[in-house]
């Protein structure tokens, strides 16, 4: 008898109706997208750990009553995936105006009016107004650091600058504090950015952040653009080197 | 320590213990101590020295005696004192050789004490907490021994599982099969964590299970431990009980001295180390995904499961999480059998259940009954009723991930299938009970608040869905409702339920969802009050709430 070891196990599924093969092991999302089919998203980025926090990348499993986000399940053989329905459009849309709703977005006067993933997500699931109370926090602006910005008014909390800043800078100067809508990001031990010890200024926060809320300072309204797609290089190259 | 050394230390402790004729024995759990238990135990103490009866009275401190209510309680040989205070030391002493103080006295004959079954409690309020010896000679480790040197740990899962205990920190999912799901994961360490993170607004069932017996968790864990292959534990306990705290500190260190918990206990192979970790009191830690984030020293937030912990919890490594009401039951399984189990109970729900009474009821405190007792005979009969002539509205069971049962479903059954087809869940056992002057939706809104509080921020369903609830439910209380107010809130309980990250978010609306499913009128009553008040216009047409700010 001979043993056969299956290093990459093969594994078809199903999204959208749509027959797909890919590697066991990998998600639904990245299945999806590898396909051409658009799964929403915010806090999920490519080269960072999978947070499963802003809830918009749910989809439906045939066969199962609950919904699953997309970045942290794994596929599995025969799986039926839908990605969109009714109800799946409505939750994301609540999600987004909830956001919205959260704390003040006011994009006319953004810096990242026109290039903001919140204000896209917005357009793309044609949302026209929020139908939830607005809860319109006092909220501070940190303006210490000598190049960069934290406006807590713009951020969704969807912390792929703690991501990016402990785990690919390896200096985890940001974090979270706070609990509910009190969370907030904070720098160190809650200290203005500026004083912060730990930070090396290398700036992957700013252009990782989706909203205006980490800016380069001295960008007027609608003059800040991210790079976000530097991640999956550096984690390539990292991952080359070692 | 060798089997015989505990054979023969029980016995003496018992022999000890016989020699007394008498023996006192005082309350002394947070709810008794607030009333100044401790010092009632210490005159008591001095009193008997001072009569020079000390070679013939015992005096100790024990667990809960279960009816907080008419605390200090006091066990004078056969009876039951309530409301002692220290002054009345001298005639609890008096009364022992002569007649029982008659003003004191508490009917121990009362349906409250005989409806109940004690087995998880059946130490509580007769060992002392705090000593080693005495909860020996009260059989404490003798199903450790009996598992360490008799049976295998296939048996050991094969009798828990034949036992039909399901977990007691609120889902309810059978413990032999999470047992036996971590002792065939893969990996050389494992760890197995108590979940002592009670959290519940009115619940206190595992505080008084960690503070009454201490040494039924420490047991049941190693046994548990010795089930799955593993050799760590984690107690995780909140802050917010420091008297757990110090009674799970004080029987940790004594097992670990006399070796019932360490290296080759009782000669075998097996070892066993535990630790306790104290929790800064986040609900959301009550999870277990959170809960192994806050033992790691992360922030503790949830993460997506699977992986379950089963396969990758604690550092990574397979590990068995159990509550520690659940813990406390393997003893009694191990010892008398998994029939004797089963036997108690319904079809699905074997055992008991430890239920903490609170709200407007007469006999508010801890009660263990069997699975499957009708609601009506635990409101009316054991718990007495509500006080002062009033109806009975509802009974609000599970804390704020649970539901309100009303009036006219008392007469079903308590067990985990009954109560989620009522809407609500068994939860980890608080139960609280409200009359005829309670708002519905005010109970909703109260439940919301601490949802929104609690929540930890992570996901956004939870984190501002909760918060928009409790503003909805805020503007109906207030009267400043509309009709399109309740059917938002509506449509936010679904969204919330169905997206939601963890399961405090996933249950956050149920305390809506169930008075809506009850007590709509209530609702719809303040919309139309609402209504009447401000024409029919909505709050934004009559202008109050608006506040504009200036924005930055």
């Amino acid at each position: 008898m001979t043993s056969v070891t299956l290093t990459a196990e093969s594994i078809t599924l199903q999204i959208d109706g749509k027959d797909i093969s890919c590697r066991s092991g990998e998600t639904i999302l990245q299945v999806a997208r590898e396909n051409n089919i658009d799964i929403p998203t915010l806090c999920f980025l490519e080269g960072l750990t999978v947070w499963g926090g802003c809830r918009l990348c749910m989809v439906e499993i045939a066969g199962s009553p609950k919904l699953h986000a997309a970045c942290a399940t794994t596929c599995a053989e025969g799986m039926a995936v839908s990605t969109t329905s009714p109800r799946l459009k409505e939750y994301r849309k609540m999600i987004v105006e909830m956001l919205f709703a959260e704390r003040n977005h006011v994009c006319s006067v953004c810096v990242s009016n026109g290039h903001c993933e919140l204000q896209n997500m917005a357009v793309k699931l044609e949302i026209d107004h929020v139908r939830f109370p607005y809860r319109f926090p006092r909220l501070e602006v940190d303006n210490s650091h000598d190049y960069m910005r934290l406006d807590q008014n713009r951020c969704i909390l969807c912390v792929r600058c703690v991501r990016v800043c402990g785990e690919i800078e390896g200096a985890h100067t940001k974090d979270v504090k706070g609990r509910g809508v009190l969370a907030a990001i904070i720098h160190d031990l809650d200290q203005p950015w500026g004083e912060s010890q730990t930070c090396t200024g290398c700036g992957k926060c700013v252009n990782v952040c989706p909203t205006g809320a980490l800016t380069q300072r001295g960008t007027a309204v609608g003059e800040m653009t991210k790079k976000t797609d530097f991640l999956p290089y550096l984690t390539l190259m990292r991952e080359a080197k070692s | 320590m060798k089997p015989e050394e505990l054979v023969s230390m029980m016995e003496k402790a018992r022999a000890d213990s016989a020699a007394f004729k008498h023996e006192i024995r005082v309350c002394t759990e947070s709810g008794c101590m607030s009333l100044q238990s401790d010092t009632l135990l210490k005159t008591l103490g001095d009193e008997v020295k001072s009569r020079g009866m000390t070679d013939k009275v015992h005096v100790k401190g024990v667990g809960c005696m279960g009816l907080c209510c008419n605390g200090p309680l006091v066990k004078a040989d056969a009876a039951m004192y309530q409301f002692a205070r220290p002054e009345n030391a001298s005639a609890i002493v008096e009364g022992l050789s002569t007649q029982p103080v008659a003003e004191l006295l508490c009917d121990l004959q009362q349906p409250f004490f005989t409806r109940q079954k004690l087995v998880v409690r059946e130490n509580s309020g007769n060992v002392d907490p705090e000593s080693l010896i005495d909860c020996i000679a009260h059989g404490a480790y003798q199903a450790l021994l009996k598992v360490l040197t008799t049976m295998t740990p296939q048996q050991v899962i094969q009798e828990i599982s034949d036992s039909g205990l399901r977990g007691r920190g609120g889902a309810g999912f059978p413990t032999g099969l999470k047992w036996a799901t971590v002792s065939k994961a893969g990996g050389s360490t494992k760890y197995v964590i108590c979940n002592g993170d009670e959290g519940d607004p009115g619940a206190f069932m595992d505080r008084s299970v960690m503070e009454g017996d201490p040494h039924r968790v420490l047991e049941g864990m190693a046994i548990a431990a010795y089930a799955v292959g593993a050799e760590n534990g984690v107690i995780y306990v909140r802050a917010e009980y420091p008297l757990a705290v110090k009674r799970l500190t004080k029987a940790i260190n004594l097992a670990r001295r006399h070796e019932l918990i360490g290296h080759n206990i009782f000669g075998t192979k097996f070892s066993f180390n535990v630790e306790l970790r104290l929790g800064a009191g986040a609900f959301v830690c009550g999870e277990e995904t959170a809960l192994i984030a806050s033992v790691e020293g992360k922030r503790g937030v949830p993460r997506p499961r699977p992986p379950y912990p089963a396969n990758y919890g604690l550092f990574g490594c397979p590990t068995l999480i159990n509550n520690v009401e659940t813990y406390a039951n393997v003893a009694p399984i191990i010892n008398k059998g998994a029939a004797w189990f089963a036997q108690i109970g319904t079809e699905k729900s074997k055992g008991t259940k430890i239920f903490a009474l609170t709200g407007k009821i007469k006999n508010t405190g801890l009660i263990e009954v069997p699975l499957g007792m009708p609601l009506r005979d635990i409101i009316y009969d054991i718990a007495g009723g509500v006080p002062d002539g009033k109806e009975f509205k509802a009974v609000q069971t599970g804390g704020p991930s649970g539901g309100c049962i009303p009036a006219e479903l008392l007469d079903i059954t308590v067990d985990y299938e009954s109560l989620a087809k009522a809407g609500s869940i068994m939860g980890s056992g608080g139960m609280i009970i409200m009359d005829e002057t309670s708002n519905m939706v005010d109970v909703a809104r109260f439940f919301m608040e601490f949802c929104m509080t609690e929540s930890c921020g992570k996901c956004v369903p939870c984190r501002v869905g909760t918060y928009e609830m409790h503003e909805l439910l805020d503007r109906i209380c207030e009267k400043r409702g509309t009709p399109e107010d309740l059917q938002l809130l509506k449509d936010l309980c679904d969204m919330v339920k169905q997206t939601s990250l963890c399961g405090l978010g996933q249950s956050s609306p149920n305390p809506v969802l169930s008075t809506l499913r009850y007590f709509e009128h209530e609702y719809l009553d303040l919309v139309k009050q609402a209504q009447a008040a401000h024409g029919d216009q909505s709050h934004a047409a009559t202008g109050e709430h608006i506040e504009l700010e200036v924005l930055p």
